[in-house]
């Protein structure tokens, strides 16, 4: 037997452009290309791109994979092309074993149905045989914690339960090879930490698994080799802090500026449109790395072609190993989310005032996003620009050590002779 | 261990042309099957007030106008058997065949997260919408026993042949709903035309009328809907009708069911790379 469980050789998938977010061609329409096709002489090949193309790479048995990149890069299309939901257009892949592919949690519940009713469905539609989910249906109940309400209908479920049900039933899936794409960005923090736990023990076990996800540190812990995307291509293999370091600062631009092409931004934005993400120093300037010591900016600079109500517009900071260290957004004050209960049209600037003696040395990393509570998500780039802090003067750096932590505060000590 | 046994190799490259239809796959999850129709028939019963009324109502209401406009004002010829149980007879293997029909060439587009999130044969879908309709066609096939015994009217050994009717009914729904599900995913025109195309399709069919009210030189044209097979069997198994060449039409309709589900199966195996992309 091959010692690869996936072997993948020229892969590539061309989506014609468009076709996801056009409305759905009537027959009509078809017949009128058909027949106007039969009179045009040449006729003009539709547009396409390849949303990955020329991917080649091994998994051996028993590895953990992390797959990382933008949005858009083209890790979902290469995992579905591997769980065989969509054809590639040109390469191939050889995948020995049985494939268990979790590109959602909850594929196929039904709101009417119980607990108890949709972990048969949904174990049939991941694939598990009956007798397995029966030997198999206490240990998901427990944990997903949600014994007492098991014969209760999931509509009733709170979105917690929901989720925690639906990961349990697709964590007690056993296959040889699994393929798990973000399924850990859902749910609370307590809910993360145990499908993390479970995503470890699936790993120890000696399974194949290709691992897509935008959590570094989740990326950091579970795997040993990462691959890296960029605009459908494969960029970089190496060994998982390697590859997060080559991601989180690749393509960046040095000059501290982020500025977003038209076709980088899903057509499911509009009427949201980013223009640029800038760090600019205490004089004003565009820079790549800020003083830890003097207060600093960062700018969203977006566009909107229609009026939005109750948009907030903010950001993530996160350190490289993929820590949050603070989420804001430009509404946070609310009476300035009253004064833009509904924001115009127009062009904007959403300025974030970070105040001096703030953030540790390092390197930081900023996502963008542009909401609206509980409504709808317009845009957002969890890695959209990095920049570096420099902490010349900041507390303490009269010792030349590294200090653990994302923010150096200056705090005042009080030192007592007791 | 059963893991163990499928350490197959999947190759995954672009097809081309005509797939080979891969029936050994669908019988890996058969299971799958089960559970969809299950779901359907448990959401659908959950979810209604009247529940399993309903697959008596429909054709029992549908009876009762028939009898009165056809039966009693048009004076519609029964082949000597009381209205009532003439159209229901026919009534019943039409409803089974038409909700099949429907609920098959809605299945892809009404299942399109499952499309778009997970490998399994696509094939399923339509499968299970079909075999759903069954339990609906057993329950109100007990009330039409009720209403024979009520006429007095005792079915014939032909009643045997009724599992193999029923299966050229579900023949014919699956192939046709094979060609429409996965037209409906490229094209939504499919969804408008359903009604349309299922109320006609009545009407081509002896439901309302008998197959002797069809001119003798057009009856082998007219059996080539499949229906026309079905239900005039269903007529002899159950209440003895008499119709000549019954064998013959019945041939010609299941070779136009065979046909038309043949072909369903390998038009909807060469569209189906496009479905997730698609739908």
């Amino acid at each position: 037997m091959s010692r690869y469980a996936i072997q993948v050789r020229d892969l590539g998938k061309q989506y014609r452009i468009g076709a996801v977010v056009t409305r759905y061609p009537t027959l009509r329409e078809a017949m009128a290309d058909r027949v106007q096709s039969i009179f045009r002489r040449n006729h003009h090949p539709a547009e396409t791109i390849w949303a990955l193309r020329h991917v080649s790479f091994e998994v051996e048995h028993g590895k953990v994979l992390g797959v990382i990149g933008r949005n858009g890069a083209g890790k979902s299309t290469l995992l579905k092309i591997l769980s065989r939901v969509t054809e590639p257009t040109e390469g191939e892949a050889e995948i020995r074993g049985r494939v268990g592919s979790l590109l959602e949690v909850g594929t196929g519940f039904h709101p009417e149905l119980t607990g108890r009713e949709n972990i048969y469905l949904n174990g049939a539609i991941l694939g598990m045989k009956r007798a397995e989910i029966d030997r198999k249906f206490d240990e998901i109940v427990a944990f997903a914690e949600v014994e007492p309400f098991i014969d209760t209908p999931v509509k009733r479920y709170s979105s917690g339960m929901y989720l925690r049900l639906a990961f349990a039933v697709a964590a007690h899936l056993e296959p040889e090879i699994l393929v798990v794409d973000e399924v850990l960005a859902v749910g609370d923090a307590e809910f993360q930490r145990k499908c993390l736990g479970k995503m470890g023990e699936v790993a120890r076990e000696g399974r194949t698994v290709l691992f897509v996800s935008h959590n570094m540190s989740a990326i950091l812990r579970l795997t040993e080799e990462t691959l890296v995307l960029d605009k459908g291509r494969l960029v970089m293999r190496a060994p998982t802090p390697e590859a997060v370091d080559f991601y989180l600062s690749q393509g960046f631009s040095q000059t501290g500026e982020r500025i977003w092409h038209p076709d980088e931004v899903p057509a499911s934005a509009v009427p949201f449109r980013p223009i640029a993400l800038r760090i600019r120093n205490a004089q004003g300037q565009v820079v790549d790395t800020i003083r830890s010591v003097e207060p600093s900016a960062i700018e969203i600079e977006y566009e909107l072609s229609a009026p939005i109500p109750g948009l907030r517009v903010g950001l993530y900071l996160m350190s490289t190993r993929g820590e949050y260290v603070f989420t804001s957004f430009d509404t946070d004050d609310p009476e300035r989310y009253e004064q833009f209960a509904v924001r115009p049209a127009g062009r904007y600037v959403s300025r974030c005032l970070l105040p001096a003696n703030l953030l540790n040395e390092g390197r930081f990393v900023v996502g963008v996003n542009a909401s609206a509570y509980r409504v709808r998500r317009y845009f957002q780039d969890e890695q959209a620009l990095t920049f570096t802090v420099d902490a010349t003067g900041a507390p303490g750096t009269q010792w030349p050590e590294p200090r653990l932590g994302a923010v150096r505060p200056r705090l005042e000590w009080q030192v007592e002779v007791a | 261990m059963a893991l163990r046994e499928q350490t197959a190799v999947t190759i995954i490259r672009p097809s081309r042309g005509w797939a080979a239809l891969d029936l050994r796959d669908l019988w890996l999850y058969r299971e799958l099957v089960y559970f969809l129709t299950w779901r359907d028939l448990k959401v659908r019963y959950k979810q209604t007030l009247l529940g399993a009324a309903w697959a008596i109502l429909q054709p029992f209401l549908t009876m009762v106008v028939f009898t009165i406009f056809f039966g009693n004002f048009a004076k519609v010829s029964s082949e000597g058997l009381p209205y009532p149980v003439f159209s229901y007879t026919a009534l019943l293997p039409w409803g089974l065949f038409a909700k099949a029909l429907n609920d098959a060439s809605r299945s892809l587009v009404g299942n399109s997260h499952m499309l778009t999130k997970i490998y399994f044969p696509r094939l399923i879908l339509p499968l299970a919408s079909v075999l759903s309709g069954v339990v609906d066609f057993g329950i109100a096939f007990l009330f039409l026993l009720g209403m024979m015994a009520y006429y007095g009217i005792y079915p014939t050994w032909g009643i045997l042949i009724l599992p193999v009717l029923l299966l050229l009914a579900l023949v014919t729904a699956l192939g046709v709903g094979l060609w429409l599900s996965a037209l409906n995913v490229l094209y939504r025109d499919v969804g408008y035309a359903l009604p349309f195309l299922t109320q006609l399709w009545m009407f081509v069919s002896p439901i309302i009328y008998s197959i002797n009210t069809v001119p003798e030189q057009w009856r082998l044209l007219y059996a080539l809907n499949p229906m026309t097979g079905v239900v005039q069997g269903f007529r002899w198994a159950l209440l003895g009708s008499q119709t000549e060449q019954l064998g013959l039409i019945l041939a010609i309709s299941s070779g136009m069911a065979l046909f038309i589900l043949i072909s369903g199966l390998f038009y909807f195996r060469r569209m189906e790379r496009l479905f997730a992309d698609r739908v």
